[in-house]
């Protein structure tokens, strides 16, 4: 048993690769979800009573025709009336093209419906999400708030387009449906409807069965285009290690799996037609021979029987309808559920209501015995404070984990304090409108963001009001110019974040100039800590001299040389300052400062 | 017709499920048309006929036919499915080893993207047809010519009626179908824009709220989502325009017969009985007429498929192994004799020519660009020389086993790549079969284990896409255990160190040092204190070598060394090297 159990650990920590598979698919009906997702139709009363019309006079028609077609056969042809067949057909092609007409209808109105409710109800959790503060986004990698918002958010696309006016049309039909055969013939109308329950249950229980399996199966294949995906991208290094025939014998593994599971799902779906079809035949079997009996007795007509046969295959397509919709809704219970848990998720960080605007600041900042606990009981900054005077630039210094990252989320306010408070010209930042605050903070991350589109675009972000000239001039204070105007469409390069050909220094400069270009009072600076070659390298210290002159400068420094021009330097160890001052200062006290500048250097002696 | 010549070594083995599957289809459309003809007896015979006593075997007949029917359906459905299914696993599993043999030179081309649509969509389209659009077609022509035989046995004048109106529905299916498939591409490409836009705005979220610019993301979401929602109803107003049409033209057949056949009975020329049957038939000839389009579609779309799958199939692959070729246990030595490589037209590398002994280190500066990494990547050939030749051990790099010559020669890339899985299997990636021990050591000496043992899974930690995110550094660090487990006789560190800070860097070269003792080592670096070392320093500028020596040899020239050496060295100006010398000293003895 234990050994069974090494086994299993040893093979996941061997496992060539590991795929996590997306949340469950369906739930359980809910009433409370349910209705929260039927308020989303409520602003398009006219468009859900257009469609719902269109739909029931589509069938309407429907139901009228076979009834009409068999009095057709009765009266006229039987009888030997021409005129009262030409009559009878032109009725039927009117009621034809009604029914064309109500398609017409129907098509546009259901999918205007439920496109608009897509629409609206993406919009709703897209920018709900944008509103969530960073707590939210630590906690979730990328993928998968990426796919609530796409997929969870399409999985109700049937639903809406379809599913709910169709299933109220389809109920109506069944009755309207169930209403005519008995009121043309009690019995034989009892004897038809004997494979109606049988249907149903095939509609649903079948169904649900079918759906699962192909669910199955488009879990297997998410698998495999994950692998595929990333085999591609590293490629290059399962080359240089050899490791293609593992990697065959995974994947074939893995491609044999799916196909035993695309089997099963393929022969489950190719049983549903065949069912359908011989219960079908049943309902006829049981019509005519009932329907033999009693028109031998004189009971019904020749007509009557053509006209009931029809209503029978009138029957399978609302039934089969609404075991749609019954899966549609299993599925709409698991997408909303997790709809609904982001849109129920509330931004811990907002602006008080009717907070203030920041009005426009000179830089100086504040931190007063500021506590932060990133979670309870795990505290990483212990009563920090310092003042810093508009214009200074503040070297933080130390080593990973020590604090320095804590402090600039908080100026940011992108984290509140757990005690103490932060004041920007005097100003609690959590008393002004959040807005307001950051757009006078620049932040330049480490590792700089590329947005899919020119370097134009990307610079920017900084400030989408600033013209082309503007963007260069911002490029050129910074430095970067020199590189963009050497890529082969100059500004107007194509880049995006991944397989895009900038290099770390590069993406820095592009980063400068874009927090240059917003002009910034207070600038917040995390130092690459990347090897960049000379030259860039060179560049950046340019653009970062450029950036930092007349503005409040907070920057996490690796280089020596940001950090011997600061005005103030924090040393930071375990969450609290253990030395401040200038670099000459710190350098002559000995202190834990010298150690950090020595230990950086001793290699090059 | 060719693309499905060149491609039926996948299909031709399982050609019995498709053939067993025509047969059963042609079966199950025979056994439907027996359908309206027992009708069509039961309403002559016995309702009009009054020989009851044929009711009972008739039905039974209905019913029989209907669970035969049944059951060839099912064969053929599934048949041609499992024709398809299999033609398609192999197809899959050719790509795949067609694609782990590619020379990067193809993946310097291809785009990922590119290729992930062509396994996957392209791929399925073809099974489609294999599957079930091949049989469709077939369907069509037997279901047309069955039906339309069976109703001109029945009444030729009725059917001559309804044959007016077939074209047109079928010319309606087929230009609906091919405005169709445009529209749906346009439904994908804008659903791909949208996606784009979510996911750049998750992964850049803190540079989005840094700028506070939620408003301008909310901008630019909604334009995407609103093309989204654009594109859905131009689809759904093709369905609008098109649909009725197909249904009206189907339900006019219907009023035609009703009232040619009717007229036609009343007149005598034609049973009753007859008329209820061309009722039957006429579903089965109108159907399939609406579906001409789509069918056409699947065929020529497959065909384009098809071709795009043969393009990865059949590319060319320049870099193979000989036929007798070497495979030897290798010393190290590395020799480059009059190398000139040229990419895309454009030269990268001349006049490479050194020497490098067993066990010695040689380091690479240069600008990005100037082409280290080219070099570098000639040794495993990654890419073969274009002239000159690469020789290691003695033996030009293309006489060599190619297996051989990579398992011996590891890489550490500048860009860190992990799989997803666990910490431990992406070390082990090149040795499958090393202990706990022999990862943990080399995690060690990359200076990676300690992170890793202060992970609440340590070693099981799952990493990669979908896993944990580590830092630029750590995945640098793991990518050099990776390369340090496989106990290669040359080392390549391609700019491995670029993430992690200086003095991590240190501790890493501290531990490299035993490392690479007995090792050649090859190392592109932008930090003169990674490259002083080396037994032998290749400055390399526009793809040639201008300046090579040791540390102390080429600081004395007044070259392009010297002055990198020179702007890095700035820094610590304000420090003489005798004051550092005494400063670290005096600092060893004390205790932090």
């Amino acid at each position: 048993m234990v050994m069974a159990e090494d086994r299993r650990l040893d093979d996941e920590l061997r496992a060539p690769f590991i795929y996590r598979d997306d949340d469950t698919l369906d739930k359980p009906f809910q009433y409370a979800q349910f209705k929260r997702l039927l308020r989303y139709m409520a602003p398009f009363p006219k468009l859900i009573w257009g469609a719902f019309a269109a739909t029931a006079g589509g069938i309407a028609v429907a139901l009228v025709t076979p009834y009409l077609i068999g009095r057709t056969i009765d009266v006229a042809i039987a009888g030997k009336r021409t005129g009262l067949l030409a009559a009878l057909t032109l009725a039927l092609l009117a009621l034809y093209v009604c029914n064309f007409a109500a398609a017409r209808v129907r098509i546009y109105l259901t999918n205007k419906l439920g496109q608009n409710v897509i629409l609206r109800l993406r919009q709703d959790l897209f920018s709900h999400v944008q509103s969530l503060s960073f707590d939210f986004f630590d906690k979730r990698p990328a993928g998968s708030v990426l796919v609530r918002i796409m997929n969870d958010v399409n999985a109700l696309q049937d639903l809406f387009t379809n599913g709910i006016i169709n299933s109220l049309t389809n109920l109506i039909t069944l009755f309207g449906i169930v209403v005519i055969m008995l009121s043309l013939n009690v019995r034989l109308a009892l004897v038809t409807m004997v494979v109606v329950p049988f249907m149903f249950l095939l509609s649903t229980r079948l169904r649900v069965l079918i759906r699962r399996s192909w669910q199955v199966v488009r879990v297997r294949m998410s698998r495999i285009n994950a692998h595929l995906n990333e085999a591609i991208q590293g490629m290059r290094v399962t080359e240089a290690y050899v490791r293609q025939e593992e990697n065959q014998r995974f994947f074939e593994r893995m491609n044999a799996e799916y196909v035993e599971k695309f089997r099963r799902a393929t022969g489950l779906s190719a049983v549903f037609w065949p069912i359908v079809d011989i219960t079908g035949s049943v309902g006829t079997v049981l019509l005519f021979w009932y329907g033999v009996h009693l028109l031998t007795a004189g009971e019904v007509t020749v007509g009557l029987l053509v006209a009931f046969a029809n209503y029978l295959g009138n029957f399978w397509t609302p039934i089969s309808q609404l075991g749609q919709l019954y899966n549609q809704l299993l599925v709409a219970m698991a997408s909303s559920e997790r709809i609904f848990e982001y849109l129920d998720t509330r931004p811990t960080i907002t602006s008080r209501p009717q907070a203030p605007a920041l009005p426009p600041i000179r830089g100086e900042v504040v931190f007063d015995q500021v506590v932060f606990d990133y979670a309870p009981g795990k505290r990483a900054l212990h009563g920090v404070s310092f003042r810093v005077q508009p214009g200074e630039t503040v070297a933080l210094v130390g080593h990973t984990g020590a604090g320095k990252s804590t402090v600039i989320n908080l100026l940011a306010r992108f984290y509140d304090v757990t005690s103490g408070r932060i004041l920007i010209d005097g100003k609690d930042i959590r008393d002004v409108d959040l807005a307001t605050l950051r757009s006078q903070i620049g932040i330049v991350l480490q590792d700089t963001f590329i947005f899919s589109g020119t370097i134009m675009d990307n610079i920017r972000y900084g400030r989408p009001d600033a013209t082309d000239e503007e963007v260069i001039a911002a490029a050129k204070a910074v430095h970067a110019d020199e590189f963009i105007r050497q890529l082969e469409h100059g500004y107007f390069t194509e880049v995006r974040e991944r397989g895009s050909r900038l290099s770390m220094g590069q993406r820095q400069l592009l980063s400068f100039a874009r927090a240059i270009l917003a002009n910034p009072k207070i600038l917040i600076l995390d130092e690459a800590t990347a090897s960049i070659d000379t030259h860039t390298e060179h560049l950046i210290q340019l653009g970062l001299r450029a950036l930092l002159r007349g503005r409040t400068s907070f920057v996490v420094a690796h280089r020596l040389s940001t950090i011997r021009e600061a005005d103030q330097i924090l040393v930071f160890q375990d969450g609290r300052i253990v030395e401040r001052g200038t670099h000459g200062v710190l350098m002559r006290n000995k202190g834990y400062y010298h150690h950090l500048v020595l230990t950086q250097y001793r290699f090059m002696a | 017709m060719d693309v499905f010549r060149r491609l039926r070594g996948f299909y031709l083995p399982y050609m019995r499920y498709l053939v067993l599957s025509i047969v059963m289809l042609v079966l199950t459309t025979a056994l439907g048309l027996v359908y309206p003809y027992l009708l069509k007896q039961i309403v002559d015979r016995v309702i009009i006929g009054r020989e009851y006593r044929l009711l009972l075997p008739y039905l039974g007949l209905i019913l029989a036919a209907a669970v035969v029917k049944g059951a060839f359906n099912f064969g053929q459905q599934y048949l041609g499915q499992v024709f398809g299914m299999h033609a398609a696993y192999d197809l899959r599993n050719a790509l795949y080893k067609k694609l782990n043999r590619q020379p990067f030179s193809y993946y310097d081309r291809v785009h990922t993207g590119d290729l992930m649509s062509r396994m996957t969509a392209d791929l399925d389209a073809f099974r489609q047809f294999l599957a079930f659009g091949f049989n469709n077609l077939v369907n069509f022509v037997l279901l047309t010519s069955f039906g339309l035989a069976l109703m001109c046995s029945l009444n030729a004048w009725l059917t001559a009626a309804i044959l007016v109106l077939l074209p047109v529905l079928g010319w309606i299916a087929v230009r609906f179908d091919s405005l169709l498939w445009p529209a749906y591409k346009r439904v994908r490409k804008t659903l791909g824009a949208l996606n784009t836009a979510v996911q750049e705005n998750i992964m850049g979220m803190r540079t989005v709220k840094s700028f506070a610019r939620e408003g301008y993301e909310l901008g630019k979401f909604d334009g995407r989502n609103e093309a989204y929602y654009a594109s859905n109803l131009a689809a759904a107003d093709l369905w609008k325009r098109f649909f009725p049409y197909m249904e009206l033209i189907g339900n006019l057949e219907v009023c035609i017969v009703l009232f040619v056949g009717g007229w036609l009975v009343i007149r005598g020329d034609m049973d009753l009985g007859d008329l209820v049957a061309f009722f039957s038939i006429l579903w089965y000839i109108t159907f399939p007429m609406s579906q001409l389009g789509y069918l056409l579609n699947n065929w020529t779309q497959s065909v384009a498929a098809g071709e795009r799958l043969l393009e990865i199939l059949e590319a060319e692959n320049p870099i193979t192994s000989p036929v007798a070729s070497y495979r030897g246990k290798m010393r190290g030595r590395v020799e480059f004799r009059g190398v000139r490589l040229v990419q895309d037209g454009q030269e990268v590398l001349r006049d490479i020519d050194f020497t490098v002994e067993p066990g010695q280190t040689i380091a690479l500066l240069g600008k990005t660009g100037a082409g280290k990494s080219s070099i570098v990547n000639l040794i495993p050939r990654f890419y073969d020389v274009t002239e000159g030749s690469v020789l290691v051990d003695g033996i030009d790099v293309r006489d060599w086993d190619l297996d051989a010559l990579r398992r011996q020669v590891a890489v550490v890339f500048q860009e860190s790549f992990l799989f997803s899985t666990t910490i431990f299997a992406n070390i082990a990636y090149g040795k499958p079969d090393a202990t706990m021990e022999e990862v943990a050591r080399a995690a060690r000496i990359a200076d990676a284990a300690e992170f890793i043992e202060q992970l609440p899974d340590g070693y099981r930690t799952i990493v990669g896409e979908r896993g944990l995110g580590l830092s630029g550094g750590q995945k640098q660090r793991i990518a050099l255990a990776r390369a340090i487990l496989a106990d290669p006789a040359i080392l390549i560190l391609d700019d491995a160190t670029s993430a992690v800070d200086m003095e991590t860097e240190y501790t890493i070269q501290q531990a490299l040092q035993e490392v690479m003792r007995g090792r050649t080592t090859f190392v592109i670096a932008h930090r003169i204190s990674t490259l002083k070392r080396a037994d032998q320093i290749l400055v390399i500028d526009g793809g040639r070598i201008v300046e090579r020596g040791t540390h102390d040899e080429l600081v004395r020239q007044d070259g392009l060394y010297r002055e990198i050496f020179e702007m890095q060295f700035r820094d610590r100006d304000e420090f003489s090297d005798d004051w550092l010398r005494a400063a670290v000293n005096e600092q060893r003895g004390v205790q932090w």
